[in-house]
């Protein structure tokens, strides 16, 4: 059951920013609500004051092309971003992503902003948005900031956000022309219970890894890139033993840095083992898309 | 300068269900689905989970999906709310509830609202969908009765019946059931 509250319909982040530093911490910026009405009903969470900037015009998603990234608006539902031209064509795995987050009426009224805002621990958005390197522009009548989306998840359910602070857009640079990305979760119900995303960036020249980027969530606090994994993979072949050591080395780097814990679905050292298996999983098939490409090339 | 907008503790709320106008000022606090069962007595909707899991309370806003246990009323204004009630016409059922009836698509029925109402969603975006995209599509509404085979069955029967049809031809009776 949910507590009454005022419902404030500010038209810009700068008004909205002035009524959460009225109200202090007995205001909340609502957005979608998938994640804050269901805390509130089951009391988790109070306030007095929700502060809905679903009209304050901050849902836009552009391209920009000298930068290489999609700057995306933050009260962007998933939906919206999911179908969005620029997302589908410019960073295709977020959109993949997108699409398979909770369920279908979720992404309906979700926002990838509340989404990141709300630091939920099993965010895969998040973990995939590691992968791209994003970053968050937060703005408030302080002014604006940006910082890297690995600074602004401080903790679980905690972010970066100031007082009167809120998140604006989300910038996600594209990925290197050569690079080949793919993300695997295992997912009982609504939230995973891990994902590891994985890119791989070959040499244009030749049929090595020059770079990769590893990114795990769901098994600790916040999602985190694995900077061991990384490297076991830059210099590495694209094909033979080579690459499966990779895998192997990869694997072990994840198991040491994840910190899952057990619960109803699975234990720790369950997750860990999973965080392995996705690896090579996520690895394989980020391959397969390099290869892939080299061959519809050819 | 603007002011932001301030409900104090209601929402003068405006919308339509079902394609009936409707005004009520709502507690801002009250819930999509409170709102149609408590104050419109639309009980077609149903309370599962509460938090957005198990898909039976699942309604249509502008056509959309959503889970009205956890979507505030006020979120109705100025837009479009369909219900399982909306469905049949004159008696007669609308194609997908007629093909959850020829396929033997429920038992005890708690959920088949939302599913209906999911499925109404799926066919307008996707008329014929695949399996997978069914399964997909319907991964959030949770039934514990039938194991899901006759109700994608049912969805199967009522894309073909609506292939093709016009709006006027939406509500006839989709053709015998497979194998039946």
């Amino acid at each position: 059951m949910l507590a009454p509250f005022r419902f404030h319909e500010p038209r810009t982040l700068w008004e909205a920013s002035e009524v959460l530093l009225a109200h202090g911490p007995d205001a909340a910026v609502y957005a979608g609500g998938t994640e804050l009405l269901v805390a509130m009903k089951q009391g988790v969470l109070r306030y007095g004051h929700l502060v809905n900037i679903k009209r304050a015009g901050a849902d836009r998603i552009v391209y920009d092309a000298g930068t290489r990234r999609v700057a995306i608006g933050a009260t962007a539902t998933h939906r919206a971003v999911e179908r969005d031209g620029e997302v589908r064509s410019r960073v295709p795995l977020l959109a993949d992503v997108e699409a398979r987050v909770a369920n279908v009426r979720v992404r309906t009224v979700g926002t990838i902003g509340g989404n990141l805002c709300f630091a939920e621990p099993r965010s895969d958005v998040a973990t995939v948005l590691l992968l791209h390197d994003a970053a968050v522009v937060l703005t408030g009548r302080a002014g604006s900031r940006t910082l890297p989306l690995a600074s602004f998840l401080v903790d679980g359910y905690t972010t970066d956000l100031q007082a009167g602070e809120l998140l604006e857009t989300i910038l996600v640079p594209a990925l290197p022309a050569e690079a080949g990305a793919a993300y695997l979760k295992v997912a009982f119900y609504e939230r995973p219970t891990a994902g590891v995303g994985v890119v791989l960036v070959r040499d244009p020249g030749g049929d090595g890894i020059v770079a990769a980027r590893i990114a795990v969530g769901c098994v600790g606090p916040t999602p985190i890139r694995v900077r061991e994994a990384e490297r076991a993979f830059a210099g590495a072949p694209l094909r033979g033993g080579g690459f499966s050591a990779a895998c192997v080395a990869a694997a072990a780097a994840l198991a040491g840095r994840c910190a899952p814990v057990d619960d109803l679905y699975g234990s720790a050292s369950y997750k860990r083992h999973l965080t392995g298996v996705l690896v090579r999983r996520a690895a394989e098939q980020a391959r397969a898309r390099l290869i892939g490409r080299e061959q519809e090339r050819e | 300068m603007s002011r932001a907008a301030e409900h104090e503790d209601t929402y003068a709320l405006a919308c339509t269900v079902n394609g009936a106008s409707i005004r009520l000022d709502v507690p801002n606090h009250r819930t999509l689905l409170d709102f149609l069962r408590n104050d419109l007595g639309l009980i077609g909707a149903k309370r599962g989970c509460d938090v957005q899991v198990c898909g039976a309370c699942t309604v249509l806003i502008d056509g959309l999906p959503v889970s009205a246990c956890s979507v505030l009323a006020l979120e109705a204004h100025g837009r479009t709310v369909e219900t399982c009630e909306g469905l049949a016409q004159g008696g007669r059922l609308h194609v997908i509830q007629q093909a959850f009836v020829d396929c033997g698509a429920l038992q005890c029925g708690f959920c088949t609202p939302g599913m209906v109402m999911t499925v109404r969603a799926l066919l307008a975006e996707c008329p014929n969908p695949s399996e997978s995209q069914i399964v997909e599509y319907l991964s959030g509404n949770l039934c514990r009765c039938t194991g899901y085979k006759k109700i994608v069955e049912a969805i199967h029967v009522a894309a073909r019946a609506m292939a093709g049809a016009g709006p006027d031809r939406e509500r006839r009776r989709p053709p015998a059931r497979p194998g039946g």
